[in-house]
């Protein structure tokens, strides 16, 4: 009697979920960049910019954080899961964005122009700033990009 | 003739806001199949190399979330051009 083959190709991944892990550092970033982000909301725009804008990157940070936690649980039952939760979960929130921006947008303290840009270029800027140290880490595992060293003067 | 007039009628009906969801509809198509492409190759590679799986989890989010701000773009043109 021969044991059973094992099988040639893997089904699930129950490794840590890596995905969790961006979306952490992603909005760990979006937290220390939003100050800045609200301040210049509201020199441009007085407080209805400041609540344009953080509605905006509540948004953004609320996708990020929806997209990991969906794909790291689909991850841990079956990769056909994966394709499904990918494709699903893009519509999905997708729609929630829309929705949510649609229903308030009519709202007096609603800016579209400040509100639209901080989709975009939060969303953008935020993967960009954390693709530089998540494509050095795993070229180089353990190496993160930090802060130019200081060459003393002779 | 009644078709022409038709199609002068329809032509006349599209708004702002129609023209701004179609926009919003065709910007979402190409990001739809740009998931499907990237998921599914990085699920093969997943099965195929499970020792990677970690890696291709995390450059298959980023590329995830950089396919989705087509998407974002597309809805941005839409709000911004349905006023």
């Amino acid at each position: 009697m021969t044991a059973a083959p094992a099988a040639a190709v893997a089904t699930c991944d129950l490794g840590p979920a890596t995905e969790r892990q961006v979306a952490v550092d992603l909005v760990r970033r979006g937290l220390l960049a939003a100050p800045a982000a609200l301040a210049i909301g509201g020199l441009a725009w007085g407080w209805d910019g400041v609540a344009s804008i953080g509605l905006a990157a509540a948004l953004v940070l609320a996708n990020f954080w929806a997209s990991a936690a969906l794909l790291a649980w689909a991850a841990r039952i079956s990769f056909g899961l994966v394709m499904g939760v990918a494709l699903f979960g893009f519509l999905v929130r997708l729609a929630l964005v829309s929705a949510v921006v649609l229903a308030l947008e009519d709202q007096p303290w609603v800016r579209p122009v400040p509100l639209a840009v901080t989709l975009v270029v939060s969303h953008l800027g935020l993967l960009a700033w954390e693709t530089r140290y998540v494509s050095a880490s795993l070229a180089f595992p353990g190496l993160h990009p930090g802060p130019r060293p200081t060459t003393e003067k002779e | 003739m009644s078709t022409l007039v038709l199609a002068q009628q329809a032509a006349e009906g599209i708004t702002n806001t129609g023209l701004a969801a179609l926009t919003y509809g065709l910007g979402a198509i190409g990001p739809g199949i740009g998931i499907g492409y990237l998921v599914g190759q990085s699920v093969q590679a997943m099965a195929r190399q499970p020792e990677a799986a970690g890696m291709v989890r995390t450059t298959m989010f980023l590329g995830i979330a950089f396919v989705e701000a087509l998407a974002l773009i597309g809805f941005v043109v839409f709000f911004l051009g349905q006023g």
